[in-house]
């Protein structure tokens, strides 16, 4: 059952500059992508590609310059752009819930975590302080800290970076959400940490029938984590797919040189391609985007390129999706694809 | 340690001890470590946050103050050398830190900061040092029109290229790097680690390389040790830990390692429980609370190093002894 499902979904960030001319960064163009009960979706990419921004337009916690301009997001039915601020406060803490990155400045300092967990779960359950605690108590032992009735009245400075990370998964749960948002959930933790929070995710998900978004830009994560990818570049999904087909078949040049550059497939000393200057979102080249980085580039780059379906569910925004030349020959087979 | 040419650094029995306010308590970042690196080798470092790598990192360049222990660097014992001196022994030591965007001084030109560590040690006239400025930005494949922008025009990947460049600026003879690609896009960590790797073929530079990415660190070191509550438990060259890990820390720290292939099945070792408290530190085996083929004489034996084999692969752990090291294996070895 598809619990969120974006098309089209377009971020601005609009400005005015020095001389007063208004500035427009395309940072999201055309997104699309869907999630379902139980799935784990992972959303991948490089910084400023807009994989955090994807999460925030989703939410409605854009703040300006930056505004959803086009597109739309259905959430369980209702369309969450034309939400009233009022309906969005009830969805968010609720049946939304974020995971972000840094543990330690998303807790109140000056607030125990009992009580933080206990004020997510009044906001939106009319429920007695007894009940409350209760459920907190509850959550805490279910993402696994040891001794919760002794926990709930630490500070959040008493606690380690995983167990900080565990507090704030527990209130993402507090009200039993049907959709999870995770942003870089385990990013600057230890490895063994790491894999604890990833356990204990995907044990979530799957026992809560939740639908989950994990945004990492770690391949490690999305290989072991996910049930589907979505890789994105310059504010777009250049390829989506389930994550066997995109390890074993990555289709577009972007996801072939991501892969790449993992350590397990990374030899020292050989000539690579990899990487290059992302391009200027106020001034987005016509066409493919990623053609000034693109090794297999021709001349049809100039025109945007089609949605092609690969797969089931494997989809590529490439003009030579499906007959991309191997890696290898990729030197010699100029204008082969063409 | 096996033969070869003489070491670069030589630490041995490293202790440093950070009082904790006035209580007359005290964390045990670094206790008692001893490692050398070769010209032209370098030197993985991998653990936990807490595990004392950076404090090792910096105590090596005397940046910290080392409670016991002795460096030797370039066959000479550094480690009570005045503050006064050691200014002289930066030419031949140089550190790139994890944070390019803290590390170099915004309102200076890249040109500047790249030129400063010739300004500060090495005796030359403007124009020379500008001309060479130039060679190290073209040898850390920095095109030279950057040369006259400041930090705030470059990307995290062009910063760290200037990092390296200033760290390389005087030839230096050891180079800490401490997790210089962790703050990095994927792409651009690639392109790091392929520059470090040239830069060490042609300076033959003994470098340190800390970082807990274990993908990293495997494709780029010689050698490896892995640090737990300060202490190394395993030392090996990079094949051997990654095919015979032989503590049970290293074994759980490779299996939770995520590989970037979906097709790789892995065998989680989870450990129980939080890296304890170096102000508390556990009597006899560091691990033992959270060692999951623990004994009860882990609980008071400290283990010494023992050897596995010839390649100078040492790890210390008292299961080696009756084979009971290796976690799922259960007894015989």
């Amino acid at each position: 059952m598809t619990i969120l499902s974006v098309r089209d979904l377009r971020t601005h960030f609009i400005s005015r500059d020095i001389d007063n001319r208004v500035r427009v960064a395309a940072a999201l163009n055309d997104v699309s992508f869907s999630v379902s009960a139980g799935e784990v979706l992972g959303l991948v990419g490089e910084t400023g590609a807009g994989k955090s921004l994807t999460a925030q337009s989703i939410c409605g916690l854009l703040r300006p310059p930056a505004r959803v301009v086009g597109g739309e997001v259905v959430f369980d039915g209702a369309s969450l752009l034309d939400m009233a601020p009022d309906d969005l406060n009830r969805l968010r803490g609720d049946a939304i819930a974020m995971v972000v990155q840094n543990p330690r400045t998303s807790l109140d300092p000056l607030t125990r975590i009992g009580e933080q967990l206990v004020r997510v779960h009044q906001a939106h359950r009319r429920v007695a302080r007894p009940a409350a605690r209760e459920r907190a108590l509850e959550m805490m032992a279910a993402v696994g800290i040891p001794d919760p009735t002794s926990r709930i009245d630490a500070w959040p400075h008493e606690l380690s970076g995983g167990m900080a990370q565990r507090v704030l998964i527990a209130m993402a749960l507090m009200n039993s959400p049907k959709l999870l948002i995770a942003d870089e959930p385990t990013t600057g933790l230890d490895v063994t940490v790491q894999a604890q929070i990833l356990d204990l995710l995907r044990d979530l998900v799957a026992r809560f029938n939740m639908a989950a978004i994990v945004i990492t830009h770690d391949l490690g994560i999305v290989a072991h984590y996910c049930e589907r990818v979505a890789v994105m570049f310059a504010g777009g999904i250049v390829e989506t797919g389930p994550v066997g087909a995109i390890f074993d078949n990555p289709s577009h040049p972007y996801t072939r040189n991501l892969i790449a550059a993992t350590p397990e497939r990374l030899a020292i000393g050989q000539a690579s391609m990899l990487g290059g200057p992302p391009p200027d979102l106020y001034n987005l080249p016509g066409g493919c985007h990623h053609r000034d980085r693109c090794r297999y580039a021709r001349d049809v780059c100039g025109e945007p390129p089609p949605d092609v379906e690969l797969a089931e569910n494997h989809r590529v925004r490439c003009h030579f999706a499906g007959d991309l030349p191997e890696p290898a020959a990729a030197a010699t087979a100029k204008g082969a694809a063409a | 340690m096996s033969g070869g040419a003489e070491p670069t650094v030589e630490v041995s029995g490293l202790t440093k001890r950070f009082p904790v306010g006035r209580t007359g308590q005290v964390v045990n970042a670094v206790n008692g470590v001893s490692l050398s690196i070769r010209p032209g080798e370098t030197l993985g470092m991998v653990g936990e946050s807490g595990s004392g790598k950076s404090t090792i990192g910096r105590a090596m360049l005397r940046l910290t103050e080392p409670s016991a222990g002795r460096i030797v660097f370039g066959g000479r014992d550094i480690t009570h050398l005045p503050a006064k001196s050691t200014r002289r022994l930066r030419r031949d030591m140089q550190i790139v830190f994890q944070d390019p965007w803290s590390a170099l001084n915004p309102r200076m030109k890249i040109g500047s900061l790249i030129g400063e560590p010739l300004l500060l040690h090495e005796d030359m006239a403007a124009s020379e040092r500008r001309d060479r400025t130039e060679a190290l930005a073209r040898r850390v494949h920095l095109s030279p029109e950057f040369l006259a922008r400041h930090p705030s025009d470059l990307s995290g990947g062009q910063l760290q290229r200037v990092c390296i460049a200033r760290a390389i600026a005087t030839n230096p003879r050891l180079i800490v790097l401490d997790e210089p690609t962790s703050s990095l896009d994927l792409s651009v960590r690639a392109g790091i680690l392929e520059l470090l790797a040239e830069i060490r073929t042609q300076t033959k530079a003994a470098m340190l390389f800390i970082s807990h990415d274990l993908g990293t660190i495997r494709l780029i070191s010689d050698r490896i040790v892995v640090l737990y509550l300060g202490r190394i438990v395993e030392e090996a060259p990079t094949a051997d830990l990654f095919e015979r890990p032989a503590h049970p820390y290293t074994q759980s720290l490779l299996s939770a390692h995520l590989p970037a292939d979906p097709k790789v099945r892995i065998a989680r070792h989870v450990l129980e429980g939080e890296v304890p408290s170096p102000i508390d530190m556990p009597s006899g085996c560091a691990f033992h609370t959270r060692c999951p083929v623990a004994q009860p004489d882990c609980r008071s034996v400290e283990p010494g190093q023992v050897a596995i084999g010839g390649s100078g692969h040492m790890a210390s752990c008292l299961r080696i002894a009756d084979g009971g090291n290796i976690i799922g294996s259960r007894g015989a070895a």
